[in-house]
């Protein structure tokens, strides 16, 4: 338990020396002990409110810096009660990692005199907080939670779809069930085992007794795989939840039929047993994939914002996306990222479009000109008319793509069911030789010939078989959870396990998509500090890169003039183009900066280049290795994606592809029976991420990468892909050793029903056991993937 | 016989009783945050302004 004080230190941020004491990012020697004035503040607020506490119970240190309110009017989204004396607002909160979050973020609101009760669950990273007084307190308390260094959001229907569980909570009741039918009953069957001097008329009580249990159980508790089975049946298929029905309808008819006969033994426990067995299974697979979800879903409403509208007065309001319609004039700050497509008013623009067509340099824009949905503005605060409302715009045509592509998925069989499509005919076939051979071939009554019949039925039964998959699917995902890989899709895994070809975009996934400042010798040092000036008042990506790479504090110059399209001037001095500068138009080796000191002094060169992130060779030699292709595929220009093709070894790659090209390309590969797994993080990629038998997101990625994508890499980099393909790999070959283990268990328990000797005892027995041997199998594919 | 008379209702009522307590349970959102409530009684001096 480290959530108790390891040493009883006193209440000080306590680290070591070289991480923030607040956030635990790393910090310069000598710049002292926090990494910006953001953990500075929030660790004084926290030691001010007597709080401090908060540093030694946390049980990891990381994720939290404090950060800025996202644009949104949290006072409109509070809920009034008692009149409007009170109010009421619900936040999601990221960042929330254990429970001394949940206690900081409580305790710090609840200090707040006016605030009558503030609940954060750990679960579903929801805040409710209730406060005396106006609505516009609101920004000030969510502001208060933002300080401490969680990022938060209004909590919106997205979050509440996954969370508001509903299919998981009435699973979790028919567990409930089926465990209180299943100890009762087998309590009563206990009895009958073993009472052998029990007399004919105290036994049949007991048959009664039991029935009167399992009856309504079986109906009520079954229903989730009496549903899933219908559905199956109607779509003309066979599963796995079908041959669960069948299995526990057909026991129950039988046993039944031995009550009202007053046989030796009912089956009732089995029937009850088997569902409470299942079912658990079933409630263990759903909460492993839940806090994945969860995940993704905080992941998205992180990104979800609000639009300022400008009115026809000239006053600007801010209101949901979804309120616009084609016509509005809307005011996008620095930095924001545009919700809707548009076209702009006037001026000029420069737009970072690099998640909607993958260029890795921003682009310019003129006045009239269409801007997409989905770029960021680089440039000074613009007016754009909305040309499309949102669910009309580019956005909404992916998502509908989605949709479709999702519909797609849903059809692949996963390897559970394509067994129960052998398993079923052949085990019901069997049980039907077995009954016509007792009743007609023996001569036994025919309610006694239905006994080994449907022992056999019991016994083969999906037990076994039926947990086999969802028991490797629980481990691995949870694995995988906790190697930062975020898995949505029940099929996923098997369809990963399965992928021979991987197609990577480069913009943002391969690379990090921050142009970098190249070392050059033969650069004058003074230049680099000089043009950095200038540099620093401009917002462009090779302005910032400039800054960055700049060793010593940068001073910005006052009075820089910004020429559009060309450059910055500061006086004498130019920093932009070639021709802006004087110089000479070589031939450029990507992204170049030129900085004049004066009309009289040589043009100096800056060269960029947008890194590759530091593990991309590694992650792209280890997909090598567990036998896939690699391919590049890339909206950026040939020379950039040519530089990362060489420097990476992939030979097979494609640059200014298009979005349509990008699913054309995966749709070619799945028409020539490969099976392309794609990993990307555009709105370009979207559509391609959608039609590959599987795919994955960096979790920098846009929000319709990631509901497109099978697979989140939360964790930084991408060395989590080989991981996941490897767990995958691993769990699809104990899935199958699994299946195998319960054919052949079958081969020896079915002779053994059909010939009459297996007892409800013995059935009891067989399915135990072999439920264990699966999960214990699978329990080993959980410690090998977290080494 | 009569052992019987009292025994099995008991026991049934007593497994009734326990399965209406876990449907309130269910229903009063006690699985809602497991986590959560695992890391919460950890913390005690919980204070609530009224």
């Amino acid at each position: 338990m480290t959530a108790f004080p390891a040493r009883l230190a006193a209440d000080e941020p306590g680290l070591s020396a070289a991480d923030c004491a607040h956030c635990g990012a790393p910090v310069p020697p000598g710049a002292g002990r926090f990494c910006c004035t953001g953990c500075e503040g929030a660790a004084a607020l926290i030691a001010g409110l007597g709080l401090g506490a908060f540093y030694r119970r946390r049980e990891a240190a990381g994720g939290i810096r404090p950060t800025a309110l996202p644009p949104v009017d949290f006072a409109a989204r509070a809920v009034p009660a008692r009149g409007g004396a009170e109010h009421s607002l619900d936040l999601m909160v990221a960042g929330l990692t254990c429970g001394a979050c949940v206690w900081l973020v409580e305790q710090a609101l609840a200090a707040d005199p006016a605030v009558l009760r503030a609940r954060a669950s750990l679960a579903t990273r929801r805040l409710t907080v209730t406060w005396r007084g106006p609505a516009e307190r609101a920004e000030a308390l969510a502001s208060l939670v933002a300080r401490l260094g969680f990022q938060v959001a209004p909590w919106s229907a997205a979050c509440l779809r996954v969370t508001e569980d509903e299919e998981g909570r009435a699973l979790l009741r028919a567990l409930g069930i089926a465990a209180f039918g299943a100890s009762n009953v087998m309590m009563l069957s206990v009895a009958v085992w073993v009472g052998s001097d029990m007399g004919e008329g105290t036994r049949g009580l007991m048959h009664w007794l039991a029935a009167l249990i399992a009856l309504p159980v079986v109906l009520v508790a079954g229903m989730p795989f009496y549903r899933s089975a219908l559905g199956a049946i109607r779509a003309g298929r066979v599963n796995m939840d079908l041959a669960v029905s069948l299995g526990v309808l057909a026991t129950t008819a039988m046993s039944l039929s031995e009550a009202l006969r007053n046989g030796p033994y009912t089956w009732f426990d089995g029937a009850t047993a088997l569902l409470a067995l299942l079912l658990g299974g079933r409630v263990l697979d759903r909460a492993a994939r839940r806090r994945a979800r969860q995940a993704c879903a905080e992941l998205l409403a992180l990104q979800s914002a609000e639009v300022t509208r400008l009115e026809a007065g000239g006053t600007a309001h801010r209101v949901g996306a979804e309120a616009v319609r084609a016509g509005d004039r809307l005011l996008v700050a620095p930095g924001e990222r545009l919700a809707l497509d548009g076209v702009l008013e006037e001026g000029e623009a420069l737009l970072d479009t690099a998640a909607t067509s993958g260029e890795s340099l921003p682009r310019r824009f003129a006045a009239g000109e269409a801007l997409p949905a989905g770029a960021v503005n680089l440039g000074a605060a613009l007016v754009q008319r909305v040309t499309a409302a949102a669910a009309e715009g580019s956005l909404a045509a992916v998502a509908r793509l989605l949709e479709r592509a999702e519909g797609a998925r849903g059809r692949y069989v996963s390897i559970a069911d394509r067994a129960a499509r052998l398993y079923v005919p052949v085990v019901h076939a069997v049980a039907a030789v077995t009954f016509l051979g007792w009743w007609l071939g023996v001569g036994l009554p025919w309610q006694a010939a239905l006994v080994p019949a449907v022992a056999s039925l019991i016994v083969t039964c999906p037990c076994g078989l039926a947990i086999a998959v969802p028991a490797v699917q629980v481990v691995a995902v949870g694995a995988l959870f906790r190697r930062g890989v975020l898995t949505g899709s029940p099929t996923a895994l098997e369809r990963l396990a399965a992928c021979d070809v991987a197609v990577l975009d480069k913009t943002g996934t391969l690379t990090t998509g921050r142009p970098e400042l190249l070392p050059d010798t033969a650069r004058p040092a003074a230049a680099l500090a000089a043009a950095a000036a200038l540099a620093a008042s401009s917002r462009h990506p090779l302005s910032r890169a400039l800054v960055a790479a700049c060793p010593t504090p940068v001073q910005a110059a006052a009075g820089v003039e910004e020429v559009a399209g060309a450059g910055l001037a500061h006086g004498e001095e130019r920093l932009g183009s070639a021709s802006f500068c004087g110089a000479a138009e070589a031939a450029e080796e990507g992204p170049t900066l030129w900085y004049r000191a004066g009309p009289l002094a040589a043009p100096v060169a800056f060269r960029f280049a947008d890194p590759l992130r530091p593990d991309a060779a590694e992650a792209v030699a280890a997909l090598r290795g567990l036998g896939l292709e690699v391919e590049l595929l890339s909206g950026d220009a040939a020379p950039a994606v040519a530089r990362a093709a060489a420097a990476l070894g992939i030979t097979e790659w494609r640059a200014a592809a298009s979005p349509t090209d990008k699913a054309a390309r995966i749709e070619a590969l799945r028409a020539a029976g490969r099976r392309p797994l794609m990993l990307g993080d555009g709105i370009n990629d979207a559509a391609a991420l959608a039609l590959a038998h599987a795919s994955a997101t960096p979790a920098g990625g846009t929000d319709l990468a990631q509901a497109a994508a099978d697979l989140v890499l939360r964790a930084e980099g991408l060395s989590a892909l080989p991981a996941a393909l490897r767990t995958a790999r691993r769990a699809q070959r104990a899935a199958r050793q699994n299946i195998a283990f319960s054919l052949a268990y079958n081969l020896v328990a079915v002779p053994m029903a059909v010939a009459g000797f297996v007892t409800p005892l013995i059935a009891a027995l067989v399915m135990a056991s072999s439920s264990l041997a699966v999960i214990l199998n699978a329990l080993r594919v959980g410690r090998e993937a977290s080494k | 016989m009569n052992a019987l008379a009292l025994l099995v209702p008991l026991a049934l009522g007593l497994g009734t009783l326990a399965l209406l307590f876990f449907g309130w349970t269910l229903g009063n959102g006690q699985y809602d945050d497991p986590d959560g409530a695992a890391s919460r009684i950890l913390f005690d001096d919980t204070e609530e302004n009224t």
